[in-house]
């Protein structure tokens, strides 16, 4: 079982149906002990990191994420809060990934934020990349952006390189939108599932 | 770099897609979810569906088709037709749309634009705009699919919409829509000034006149409806068109 972390984050539902239509058997929760059971926990989100850190602090789900030992994927806002500060709102987050979120100032004045739409991905490592190759579409919506530390599992380049994705143990993240980037995006959640089935056996 | 986008738009009525030019003579061109799906294999980027029912009960079926939209297609989808509050977007949110766009109803009230972008932020705000270029050459905003010109210039109301919260701007000449003569590519390099990204649409009867506006236009996605549904070209073969010119697409 997957679980999907009901933080009060928008759009979950896009991000369930896109773990069940690669044959996740997943749900939606804030319950601690549901959470603690499942074989891969993911943290999805759209929105605003201090909101996002209250909601969670709210539910007590700060520590609850902080201890999983099961793999864990956060995703957009989902992996800015694993991270140790965002400046959006000046915001301490969860301290997994050794790094910190920055806004995405742009240099060039034609480069419109927020970054939104498909861009590629490079520098790929660990298994949530397994059989996506350099330069594959994902899609992004976001204004803040880690920056690249001895973390960064994917590198995009927009105004500056940031980490499009982080991993340090069974903690994964990525800035994009796995389950709204078509074949690429199914493919990073079905190495996502196929981590977590194995790492429950 | 970031991609440029290539947008097919269904309009919607009564649960079925549908297309006519300059919004009349409607024909029915098939399943909204399964023409996305396909849209969808063939490589486009995103998907516009708009609800042009007129009836309640047409509405209510839109909200139904959202859901069975989310649960099958991988790329995201605005959604649009007939939004006139804060609510009828959260419907259609809820229901797992990753976008509204509103257009005549952000006309009438402005603060529908603040209102979705403060509840939900920019990103989920598309506005658009419809506008014909009056005798005078000015360009003036039309609502009701065209059926009325409003006092309002175009450029002025795509910025304040911008400054109310609009997070892309989806520009449609009424002009030029369903005619298949291309877009009017002076008007969106000008749009372009806007610090958000702009959709054109309306006009398309080539892979050049969408390479154009990408180009010429400097628009940052081109939205179109009859050459695809239609089967004049697919969305592969416009995308290969774009690559060869040198146009950065997901291919």
């Amino acid at each position: 079982m997957i679980a999907v972390v009901d933080y009060g984050a928008g759009n979950i539902r896009s991000v369930v149906e896109a773990f069940r239509r690669n044959g996740a058997d997943c749900c939606v929760t804030a319950d601690h002990e549901t959470i603690l059971r499942a074989s891969g926990v993911v943290i999805p989100g759209v929105g605003e990191a201090a909101h996002a850190m209250r909601q969670l602090r709210q539910r007590g789900l700060d520590n609850v994420i902080r201890n999983l030992t099961v793999p864990v994927l956060g995703i957009c806002i989902g992996m800015q809060i694993l991270c140790n500060r965002s400046e959006e709102g000046d915001t301490e987050c969860l301290g997994i990934f050794d790094c910190e979120v920055q806004h995405l100032s742009a240099s060039d004045p034609t480069l419109k934020i927020p970054h939104m739409g498909w861009d590629t991905v490079s520098d790929l490592k660990g298994p949530l990349f397994e059989g996506l190759g350099n330069g594959s579409w994902m899609y992004f919506v976001h204004s803040f952006a880690a920056n690249l530390c001895h973390e960064t599992a994917a590198v995009t380049d927009y105004c500056a390189p940031f980490s499009a994705a982080l991993q340090k143990d069974n903690f994964m993240g990525v800035q994009f939108h796995p389950e709204k980037s078509a074949a690429a995006g199914a493919r990073l959640i079905s190495n996502f599932i196929t981590i977590s089935e194995s790492s429950c056996k | 770099m970031l991609a440029k986008r290539i947008i097919p738009c269904l309009d919607v009525r009564d649960g079925e897609t549908v297309k006519g030019t300059n919004f009349k003579n409607l024909r029915s061109v098939g399943d909204p979810v399964e023409l996305g799906v396909r849209y969808a294999e063939e490589g486009a980027d995103e998907l516009v569906y708009l609800d042009i029912s007129a009836s309640a009960e047409g509405r209510s079926t839109f909200c139904g088709l959202v859901s069975r939209i989310a649960s099958r297609i991988d790329i995201p989808f605005t959604v649009g037709g007939g939004i006139r509050s804060v609510d009828d977007a959260s419907r259609l949110l809820d229901a797992g749309a990753d976008k509204v766009t509103v257009n005549t109803a952000a006309v009438q009230n402005p603060d529908l634009i603040s209102g979705l972008a403060a509840k939900y932020g920019s990103q989920f705000v598309v506005t658009a705009i419809d506008a014909r270029k009056g005798a005078d050459g000015r360009w003036m905003v039309t609502t009701h699919g065209g059926r009325n010109t409003t006092d309002l210039e175009l450029f002025e109301w795509a910025r304040r919409a911008v400054g109310l919260g609009a997070g892309e701007i989806l520009f449609t000449s009424m002009d030029h829509d369903g005619t298949g003569t291309g877009y009017p590519v002076d008007v969106y390099s000008r749009l372009a000034d806007l610090p958000v990204p702009v959709i054109a649409s309306g006009g398309a009867g080539s892979a050049e006149d969408i390479a154009r506006v990408l180009t010429a236009g400097k628009a940052d996605a081109a939205l179109a409806a009859g050459i695809f549904h239609f089967g004049k070209l697919t969305i592969a073969q416009v995308k290969s068109h774009l690559a060869t010119g040198g146009i950065t697409v997901r291919i």
